[in-house]
Formats: C-alpha cells, structure tokens, sequence
C-alpha cells in the first residue's frame, strides 16, 4: 500500500475581504506545496498555519459530515475536504459560496439559511399522543426508504451557491429547506403536512423553482433536492384540486396518497 | 458594557447542549435560555459518531448486562450509582429520540434494529446506518426550532466563568463576527462543549474539540477528574485520523497484520472464530486493541504506509451487498481518503485519539462543585465512562446527562431567585475577563502560536500516548510548563475585530495547554495499569491504593495539584476483565 509521496506546486488565488480595512473584495495568491492525497482543506490550513494567519475560512470534521466547508472552487460550490486536488489543475481559484452575503474573506453570513430551516418546521407533528412507555413507532424499512435519502443533508448550503433562484429571489426558501419539509412530510411518524402547507406551496417556495437541477448536482450527499420539490408540486396541486372537489378533506390530513404519487 | 441577562446559559449546542435546552425548554417555557456556541448546532461533533448509541432494546437483554459491561469496560473506575441511572435512562431515551423523528435503522417487522459493539454481551447499538451522531445531532437540532424559549447565540465563544460566593452567575463570550465581547448574566450554566483530542496529532476528533469548557471550569476552580483516561480508537485512517467506525467490526470485519495473521488471538482475546464473537477478538473493548496494535508495531508485524505504521482491517468477505446497506459512510470514507475500495482492499488503521473518558467533575446529578454550574456530555466526568469508554455509551450519555443537567438547571433557578449579588463586583468581574482577552489581542510577543501547538502534538503523543512511564511523562509535564510561559508570549499577526480565527486558536491554544497538563500530571501519579492508562513501569491495576478517581485542581502557571475521591461501588466487586472465549463461561 506503500506509495511514493508526490508534492506538487499549486497556486492558489484565495478571495480576501475585511469588511473592516477594505472597500471590496481582493485576490491573494499562494503558492502551496501539496501532497497528492491532500483536498482543498488542507491547503488552506497550510496556507493558514504557514503562508498567512489572517485568512478567516470554516472548518470541522475534515471528513464531509459537519457541513462547515464548502467554498466555490474554480467556480463550483463543493465541500473543500472533499475536494481532491489531485483532479485539478495547478492554478485554483477559492472563494466563499456565491449566494450568500461575505463576513470576511472565506465565511459566509448564514442566519438567513438557518431562519428558512426553521420556517418549514422540521420536527414532528405527532399524529398521536405517544408516552416514553408506549414505546418506539412501527416503521417498517420501506417506510423508513420513503425518506430516508431525504435526511442525508449536512446543511453545507451548497445547494443554494448553485441555484439560479436563490439567486434571484432572497425570500425563495430553496432547495435544503423544502427538501428537509418533504422530509418529514413523508415520514410515517408525521401529519404536519397542513402546517408546513402554508410555506411549501407559498409564493417563495416550491412554485419559484424553475428545475434546473442544480442543487441535485452539487449535493455532496447525493439527497435530490430537486426531485423532492418536484414531488411537492404533485402533492400540493393535488391538494389544491381537491380542495375545491372535496372541501371537507382540507383540513387535518397527514401523508394523503397523493403525496407518493 | 454589554450585558445579556437570562436565567440558564448553555455553553456548546452539540447533542448534550441540545438535549438539555430542550429539556429546560419544555417542562419550562418560562425561563430565558441562552444557548452558545463557538460554530452552528449541526456543525457539533457529535455529527461525526457513526456506530450507534447502546441502550437495552431485546428480550434477552437487561439492565444488568449493560451495568456490566460498562463497568468491566471501564476497569472498575466508573462510579456504579451513576451507570445504575444510565442503564435504567437510556433506552427511555433513545424511544424519545425516536419519537422525535430520528431515523433509526429498522429490522423487517418494524422495530428498531441493534448491532453488537466492542466489549458488549448482548447486542444493544441502536443505529441510523453509520451516521448515528449526525442523524441523532439533525433531529435534535431541527426538534430545537420547535421551542421559541431557546435563544441561540452561534459562533459565540465563551471564554470565562463569573462565580461570586461559590456560585456561578454566567460568563463572558466573544462574539466573533464583531469582535465584541459581551458578558451573559445568569443564574445557571451549563457546560457541554465536548472532548479535547485536539491535543493530540491524530485524532478522530474536529477542529473545534479543544477542551475550552474543561478549561473554563477547571480554571473557575472545578476539578478535572480522571483526565488520564485517554481513548484510543483502534481503527482511524493513518494521517487524517477519520474514524472507521467498530460498527465494521460488529459487522465482521476483522484485524490482521502485515502476514494477513489476524493477531489479535496473541493478546488473549480469542479464540479467532471466522463469525463475530461478543466481547472476542475484533469485538474486544477499544484499549485492549490499541494496546495490542503497539505489540505488533514493536514486533515489526505492522504494515508500512505513507503516514506511517497500519494494521489492516479486512471486510472483503462481507461482500459489497452488505458493505453497501450497513457501512455506506465507511465504504466512501476509505475510497476518498484512503483510495481503497473496501469492497476489494482491505483498509489501513491505526489506534487514533478518539475520546476524554475525563472531564469536569460532577456528580451523579451533573453538577459541579459551583452552585448553579452544570457540566454534561464528554466534556463531564460523572463518570460512566471510567478507564474506558465502552463503544457506544458516549451517544447515549449526552441525552441521558444532558437531560438531567437541564432539569437540575431548572430546579436550581426555581430554589434561588432572591439572592443578594454584589452586581458591581460581578461586572469588574467581567470586565476583567474582557480585558484578558483583550490583551491577548494587543499582547507584542516573539512567539508563533502554530509552533506552539504542533510541539503540544508531538509532546503529548510522545510523553503520554497509548503507553507511558515516569520518565515520558516527567518529560511532558516539564516541557508543557516550559509551553504555558511561551504561550504567554504569542502575538497574534490578525489584528481585525470580525471572525478573527488567529485570535480564536490562540484562545482554543490556551484551553489545551491546561487540560493537556492535567493530563500529563495526573497520568504520572497514577502508578497502575487500569483501562486506556497504561504504565511500562506500573503494569497491574492496583486497587488498594487506585481504586480512585484523581482531582487535578489548577494552579496557574504552577503545575495542578491532585487528589483523591473513592470509586461509587455498588454491585460489582472488582474482578479481572475477562474477554475473548473466556468471557462465555
């Protein structure tokens, strides 16, 4: 197993920007010796830790389950721990995640990305009372596969750096936020479909989406954003239709049939 | 000065941090909570536990194997009231994380799934494939926005305690994307801020896992309890230390060296049975196995790579059905860092930091010896875990103590509304907390706090790793204190006041450096053998004089001094860890 270490010279052209010393954002360049197994992150630590202690960026978990990292690199939103540099040219270009407001140099202002979190409620809506002794829901694996790729998201916002109506539109809540909804909409444990109606089928959600696929792309976790919102758009046309059809179903339903469809 | 008044602070909005918010949150909307922490909730370590989280789940299975296991496991060092009320909590907690949305992986009729772990008779991991912690972080986090009484103050980091009469009355934070700090006036605070492997060069354990509130307490005056109980986790990636988790092997993975021999049967552990045999072999508990990975590097039986010596861990014969459901994250974690497909190769580990069995001390009820200061998950010592951590407690302790630190929290609060406070001594308090880190800030000094760190790394491995004697750890101890003056001495080259990090490591640097020598200290007057600590010149464990939990008390610049609190017995008497065939009879 025993390789040859291989070092390569690799400039980097790293986005600068204190909002206290500059007017606008800069480029700064490093050369960095990096060793073939290296990603992204850990040329910047070396950059950090040996070029410029200045350079403000995130990280944690160094193995792409925190979420902390990602930065546009070479143009595309990805994970810079899971970004291999041994796939890239010897000229890269790091900059913090387009579609988001910058701090300082690297990191990225999020509270806005946390608040929509929050505005599809994602927690279960129980549909019975259920004490500690009454013990563990049934949920059977297939239950379990209705959305179990749904709950893979890291949060990295990657999805909303890649998505053209993210872009566009600061109230369109965006692909995570509707994804972790259809998340729950879909668990079996869950009837909050109706509460989170009011969000999901508003003017800033699902409707905006126009289907590029772009967040499905660059998720790093592979959750589909887009073919959740897609879903939704059945499930809440549905819910539009019947609502005229057959009125008396408006209220109080969980997962309908329709919601698989 | 800026002040922000609540009634409950909580520092580190990991899994226990969590739990204990919404615990306070809704048995009691009332109080004003102030959750802080240094990065967002999801970005919490506790993301990154992969096996699962034990607690009795089968028929065959009781309460009494799971004190059992965990109290052998720990070498008799765990205090047996508190793993009593573990045992007894935890699966109540893991139905409530269950009823919380967290998706647990499911056998076919429904019921929630478990898998064996190291060191454990019955199978008893509850599971959500190989992302337990993440998914278990998730659906506390999301189950948090539920409760408008929980106030978060992310990327906040906390730096100092402000106790007046023996009580605690909050603390001071940065706030690191103005700079500014700010002093969070309480009636109660709650510490859970996770582990210190950070000290260490190859760790299972983020960036952020410092051991800022261990220092924090420790510094207000709290004990650090048994801080020489160090785990290492036998199987991490050699170089980045990314955890592979035991649930491999609870899978069947095995151990072999350099000859293919799997060795492990040299160390009393087998007999090498080709199906997983509880508490045998690769399903031994994670010192014994780090321990035996050190035999076979002095042997020469290890395997060469690029970020040095490595064992191989073998799942080819589980084939890539079951590599592909059971262990996904496992799989794309050896073909990304590793380029091994696990599936074809077997995969290279090594023994890596992985845990702090010690921590702030506490009672069985998570609370310090400051009125109103509550300490819960790895960053407490209350202790379950003892001189060994048993794989998979550590999920389920954060819930069960993270719970009750929130109760007690609430209950305090209630018992202590109409005390007197001198408030102007409690703000010069404060605002001599501000000025330290102010002058950290300012402070011209010669030395580079990057070098500072990497020879902390290389020390502590050195002097206090899987294996230690007097003469390593006096060496450690001594070049730490030398570390502590020159720490004193760093200028910081970022002088901005938004999201300084040069500024934030020097201050995680800072916390390190202390609980680093607690460690060392503590580890050299502990002459015995028992659990993770491990003595070249002490080696049988030595109840007569060590059936004791060590107290280091810090002293500033001076080394801390120690003593000495008696094990909680209860029910088990201390006997031999028996593993391997034997542990069937």
């Amino acid at each position: 197993m025993s390789k040859s270490q291989k070092i390569r010279k690799v400039s980097f052209e790293v986005l600068r920007y204190d909002p206290d010393q500059d007017s606008e954002p800069y480029f700064q360049t490093y050369e960095v010796p990096c060793q073939d197994e290296w990603v992204i992150l850990d040329a910047i630590n070396y950059i950090k830790d040996e070029l410029d202690r200045s350079l403000s960026y995130r990280w944690s978990c160094h193995m792409a389950v925190c979420g902390s990292c990602g930065l546009m690199i070479n143009g595309e939103p990805k994970l810079s721990c899971h970004a291999f540099i041994r796939d890239m040219p010897d000229h890269i270009r790091v900059e913090p995640m387009d579609n988001f407001p910058i701090i300082r140099d690297l990191v990225v202002e999020m509270d806005g990305f946390v608040e929509k979190l929050a505005d599809v409620k994602p927690y279960i809506h129980p549909k019975e009372e259920r004490s500690i002794d009454d013990g563990c829901h049934t949920q059977s694996p297939e239950q379990l596969l209705d959305f179990q790729s749904l709950t893979q998201c890291i949060n990295c916002m990657l999805c909303y750096s890649a998505c053209p109506q993210v872009a566009l539109n600061k109230d369109f809540i965006g692909p995570a936020a509707m994804a972790l909804a259809h998340r729950y909409n879909l668990d079996s444990r869950d009837q909050g479909r109706e509460v989170r109606k009011d969000v999901i089928a508003s003017n800033k959600a699902i409707w905006e989406c126009t289907f590029v696929g772009a967040c499905s792309e660059v998720c790093p976790k592979h959750v589909d954003p887009a073919a959740a919102i897609q879903q939704a758009k059945i499930a809440a046309t549905g819910d539009y239709f019947k609502s005229f059809l057959m009125p008396w179903t408006k209220k109080n339903k969980g997962n309908s049939e329709g919601e698989k469809s | 000065m800026n002040v922000i008044e609540c009634d409950v602070v909580i520092v580190g909005a990991g899994g226990a941090g969590l739990r204990a918010a919404i615990e306070v949150a809704e048995n009691q909307p009332d109080i004003k909570l102030a959750l802080i922490s240094k990065v967002y909730p999801m970005r919490s370590h506790t993301v990154a536990a992969e096996g699962g989280a034990a607690g009795v789940a089968k028929d065959e299975d009781n309460y009494d194997n799971h004190f059992n296991d965990t109290v052998s496991g720990g070498d008799w060092l765990c205090d047996q009231d508190a793993v009593e009320y573990f045992v007894h909590q935890a699966p109540r907690e893991l139905t409530q994380m269950e009823h919380w949305g967290c998706p647990w992986s499911r056998q076919e009729d429904g019921k929630v799934a478990v898998r064996p772990f190291g060191g454990m008779k019955v199978e008893r991991t509850w599971y959500a494939a190989d992302k337990t912690g993440f998914h278990m972080l998730h659906t506390l986090f999301q189950t948090s926005l539920k409760y408008p009484g929980i106030e978060r103050y992310d990327e906040y980091y906390s730096t100092e305690l402000i106790c007046q009469d023996g009580k605690c009355h909050g603390l001071t934070a940065l706030d690191m994307r103005t700079g500014q700090m700010k002093f969070f006036k309480a009636k109660a605070v709650i510490i859970c801020t996770g582990g210190a492997g950070r000290i260490f060069p190859f760790t299972t354990n983020g960036a952020i896992k410092t051991g800022d509130g261990m220092a924090m307490a420790y510094r207000a005056g709290v004990a650090l309890k048994d801080m020489e109980f160090v785990q290492y986790h036998p199987t991490g990636l050699p170089g980045t230390g990314i955890l592979i988790t035991e649930g491999s092997r609870g899978e069947g993975g095995v151990l072999v060296n350099k000859d293919g021999y799997r060795y492990l049967q040299d160390y009393n552990l087998g007999p090498a049975d080709p199906w997983p045999r509880k508490k045998a072999m690769e399903l031994g508990p994670r010192d014994r196995l780090s321990q035996a990975f050190w035999h076979e590097q002095k042997k020469g039986n290890t395997v060469e790579t690029d970020f040095g010596d490595a064992v191989h861990l073998d799942l080819r014969h589980l084939g890539e059905a079951k590599i592909t459901e059971r262990l996904p994250m496992v799989r794309e974690l050896a073909m990304s860092y590793m380029s091994v497909d696990p599936v074809k190769e077997p995969i290279p580990v090594r023994p890596v930091v992985h845990y702090t069995m010690g921590g702030i001390d506490t009672d069985i009820n998570t609370a310090t010896n400051i009125r109103g200061l509550y300490a819960a998950g790895e960053c407490a010592c209350v202790s379950i875990n003892g001189a060994n951590r048993l794989g998979s407690n550590s999920l389920t302790e954060l819930l069960v103590f993270g719970a009750k630190a929130g109760q007690k929290a609430a209950e305090y609060i209630a018992e202590n509304n109409n005390d007197a406070i001198d408030n102007e001594n409690l703000m010069a308090q404060a605002q001599t907390a501000i000025d330290r880190v102010m002058n950290l800030f300012k402070h011209k000094g010669k030395e580079n706090l990057v070098s500072i760190r990497n020879e902390m790394n290389t020390i502590m491995e050195a002097g206090a790793g899987i294996y230690r004697d007097e003469q390593s750890l006096k060496q450690a101890i001594d070049q730490m204190t030398d570390l502590k003056k020159r720490f004193a001495d760093i200028e910081l080259v970022d002088k901005s006041n938004v999201y300084n990090t040069d500024l934030i490591q020097a201050l995680e640097l800072g916390s390190m450096i202390d609980v680093a020598r607690a460690m060392a200290v503590s580890a050299l007057n502990r002459k015995e053998s028992r659990g993770s600590h491990q003595r070249l010149d002490y080696v049988e464990r030595d109840d007569k004089d060590f059936l004791k939990h060590t107290l280091a008390y810090y002293q500033g610049d001076e080394n801390p001094t120690l003593d000495y609190r008696d094990v909680v017995i209860t029910k088990s008497k201390p006997a031999e860890r028996v593993y391997g065939g034997k542990a069937d009879e």
